[in-house]
Parts: C-alpha cells; sequence; structure tokens
C-alpha cells in the first residue's frame, strides 16, 4: 500500500513543478514526472505476486499471468508522451528566439 | 568529431539497426514489438547525424524522405485494416490470415505486418523530429 | 519486494526534487534522466518487459532532444523568491504566493479523489483479473500470438494503436509546420 502512496507524492512534485516554475523547460520536465507516475500507477495496479511475465512459453503448466491490460495502454501512452513532449520542446525553442528567454512572464506581447 | 568516434559509430551503427529489425520482426514471440524496434532503429539513425556532422542540404532531402517514408507507412497500417472488410469477415482489424502453430516465426496471421507498419511509422517519426530541430538550429546559426 | 520498490520510489522523488530546485537547466535534465532510469528497474521488477524496452530507448531519445533545446540558451533557472527586494524596498511576491495557494488546494482536491480510491484497491501483488481473464485464456486461439501484448496492442484493442499513430503523425506535422523558417515554393 505504501507504493501508492509513494506514486502519489511522486504527482504531487510533478504538478508543484508545473504551477511554480517560470521556466518554461522546468514545466516540461514537472509534466513528464506526472506522466511517469501515472505509467507506474497502472503497472502497479496490474501486478501478482509470484507470477510471470505475459509471454506463453509452450509451457502448459503455466498459467499465472501478469495482467497484460495495462502493459498495453501504458505502451502506447509512453509513445504518445514522447510526440507531445517534442511538440512542446518545439514551442519552446520558438519562443526562445522571438523573446529570448524562457521565462513565461516576459512572454507577454498578447497582453493588450 | 574526432576521428575515432566516427569509426566506431560506423562499426556500431549496423549492429544497433539489425537489433531492431530482430526486435520488430520477432514482435509476436518475445517481448517488444514496433514501438520499440522502432525507437530502437531511430536511435541508430540519430547516432549516424550526431557523428558525422550535420549538412544542410543533405539533411533536408532526408527529412523530405523519412516524412514520405512516415506517411505511406501509416497508410500501410490504415489499407491492413480495411483489407478486413473484403477478405473473410466484415469486422474492421480482424485477424485474416491463418494463424499457423504458436510460437513460430511465420505465425499469428497479420499481427506481424501490423507490427512492421507501426515500427517504420514511429522510426521515421521519431528521427523527422530530430531532423527538424537540427535543421532549424543550423539555419539559426548560418 | 514492495520494499524494493519504494527504495527505488524514494530516490526517484529525491531526483525529481532535485531536477526542479537545481540552478543549471542541464543538471536538472540529468536528474530527470535519473527519474526515467528508474521506472525502466521498476518495470523489470514488475515483469514488464516490454515496456522496459521502449520505455529506455525513449528516455534516451528525449534527453538528447532536451539537450539539443537547451544547450544554446542561457541555460540558468530562473529563482523565485517569497520576498522581493526592488530599489531598496521589500515587498511581497504576489504571483508567486498565488501560484503556491493554487498548488495546495489542487493537491487537496487530488488527496480527496485518491483517499476514496484507495480503499477499492487490493494490495500489491493481489490483484484479481475480471476482464483481462478472457484475453489471457483465448489470446492463444484468437490471435496465435505468444506474446499477449502484443496480441491485446494489435488484435483486440486495434482501435487505440490506430489512434495512437494518428496522434504521433499529428504530431510530426505540427512539429514540422511550427520549425519551418522560410516559406516553400
Amino acid at each position: 500500500m505504501i507504493v501508492y502512496i509513494l506514486c502519489f507524492i511522486l504527482f504531487q512534485v510533478g504538478l508543484f513543478g508545473i504551477l511554480t516554475s517560470r521556466n518554461i523547460i522546468k514545466i516540461v520536465i514537472g509534466l513528464s514526472f506526472m506522466e511517469f507516475s501515472v505509467y507506474l500507477f497502472l503497472v502497479l495496479i496490474g501486478y501478482i505476486e509470484n507470477a510471470s511475465a505475459p509471454i506463453l512459453t509452450g509451457n502448459p503448466a503455466q498459467t499465472n499471468f501478469v495482467d497484460p491490460l495495462p502493459q498495453a495502454m501504458v505502451l502506447t501512452a509512453i509513445v504518445i508522451g514522447l510526440a507531445t513532449k517534442g511538440m512542446l520542446l518545439t514551442m519552446a525553442i520558438r519562443i526562445y528566439k522571438k523573446f529570448g528567454t524562457f521565462d513565461i512572464r516576459k512572454v507577454t506581447s498578447l497582453k493588450g | 568529431m574526432s576521428p575515432i568516434v566516427k569509426k566506431v559509430a560506423q562499426l556500431m551503427v549496423g549492429i544497433i539497426f539489425m537489433y531492431g529489425i530482430y526486435i520488430i520482426v520477432h514482435g509476436h514471440l518475445t517481448p517488444g514489438g514496433g514501438f520499440a524496434g522502432g525507437a530502437v532503429i531511430s536511435g541508430a539513425f540519430i547516432l549516424l547525424v550526431l557523428a558525422f556532422g550535420s549538412n544542410v542540404m543533405n539533411l533536408k532531402s532526408r527529412e523530405e524522405g523519412s516524412s514520405v517514408v512516415e506517411s505511406v507507412a501509416i497508410l500501410f497500417f490504415l489499407l491492413l485494416a480495411v483489407l478486413a472488410f473484403f477478405i473473410g469477415t466484415t469486422i474492421f482489424f480482424s485477424n485474416y490470415l491463418p494463424k499457423g502453430n504458436i510460437g513460430e516465426l511465420i505465425s499469428a496471421g497479420v499481427i506481424p505486418l501490423y507490427n512492421i507498419a507501426v515500427g517504420v511509422e514511429v522510426a521515421a517519426a521519431l528521427f523527422t523530429i530530430f531532423l527538424a530541430l537540427v535543421i532549424y538550429k543550423e539555419e539559426i546559426s548560418t | 519486494m514492495e520494499l524494493i520498490l519504494s527504495i527505488l520510489l524514494l530516490f526517484m522523488i529525491a531526483g525529481a526534487l532535485y531536477a526542479l530546485f537545481a540552478k543549471d537547466l542541464l543538471s536538472a535534465l540529468i536528474a530527470c534522466g535519473i527519474v526515467g532510469y528508474g521506472l525502466v528497474i521498476c518495470f523489470l521488477l514488475l515483469k514488464a518487459p516490454d515496456l522496459a524496452i521502449v520505455q529506455i530507448v525513449v528516455e534516451s531519445i528525449t534527453l538528447i532532444i532536451m539537450v539539443a533545446v537547451v544547450l544554446d540558451s542561457t541555460r540558468e533557472d530562473l529563482k523565485e523568491t517569497i520576498v522581493l527586494k526592488e530599489k531598496g524596498v521589500s515587498y511581497i511576491n504576489a504571483k508567486y504566493v498565488f501560484n503556491v495557494l493554487t498548488v495546495i488546494v489542487l493537491a487537496l482536491f487530488f488527496l480527496f479523489f485518491f483517499n476514496q480510491a484507495i480503499d477499492k484497491l487490493e494490495p500489491l501483488g493481489q490483484h484479481v483479473t475480471r476482464m483481462s481473464s478472457a484475453y489471457i485464456e483465448h489470446a492463444a486461439e484468437k490471435t496465435g500470438s505468444a506474446n499477449l501484448v502484443t496480441g491485446v496492442i494489435f488484435d483486440f484493442r486495434g482501435y487505440d494503436t490506430l489512434g495512437e499513430i494518428t496522434i504521433l503523425f499529428t504530431a510530426v506535422v505540427g512539429v514540422l509546420t511550427i520549425l519551418r523558417l522560410k516559406g516553400r515554393k
């Protein structure tokens, strides 16, 4: 049970990073921490004690497998996370070219 | 980069590329599959670009080629899924090829073909993102 | 098992905290790597080899791209303090205080739902497979694939994969659009 709580603490650390930092790169890092905690939480739910990895080896006595459904969902989520992170980083690099800084307080050209 | 780095990269890239293809093709038998193998193959290409420096004109044609490959791969995936309407059953994403014996390389129906399509797609997509960043930085500095 | 996982997670939380408070952006990225590679070891311990392979490669590529973005910039973090001093007058940084208050409210909000959800969860390692027991029993004759995760991804849940590669394609098109400097003829 303590593992779930530690996972939740990692999520809160990422939330703190997103909401309180002024640097865009730090915001991307905090977002990736939140993603990591969610992946770990989903895989932890599907874990079964003394079970084997979900791969059939031809041994008929082996019927006890870890739940494959959360693993399949996390597998797609990891690649989607990479795509969104690349998108955010390209936006950051364009902002750096236009304003000369990563500071989100300085990005105010649309502000009246 | 120094000649030592270039030589080591030349020697390693072939092995990394072959490992990626192995992971993709054996995706229905061993751990791995299209996503992992595609990421490994794109890592091999990124290693080449990092070691051998960048020539902007050369990279631009590479970028166009990899984005075309990516589009063709996603079309191939859709075509495989839609073909199920016309062959055998009328269910989207149904497995219409013969299954074969579990554990052999040519088995599991359409799943290896899906694996290959997704592997090419992921490899081309990651390599295109990296190349776009490299070309952007080169154009900024000149 | 639970003890080893807890120690690994404590390491990951320490790395995350260091990454958020580091002064140099490059060391923040290295500390972000601690969390990512720690996750790989967690996946291996939890009997998920597919995820471990994907995560270790994706983490390396992400680090390369992030370092390429950060390396040419000024690289220094922007520190925020509660009390600002300007021209000899010190006053309270209202924006920072507001941000911290928002974090506390949202943390309590998430804590409420987590507290409700944790009663329904089984303890670690005693998961009862309800829905996926059908997948495990019939995967062999329905898909013919020895790797059950691949069978679930490409056969039972093919729509997920279709949506996923559509998102990947859209992200690549977006990156190419944002980063283009000169228009094409």
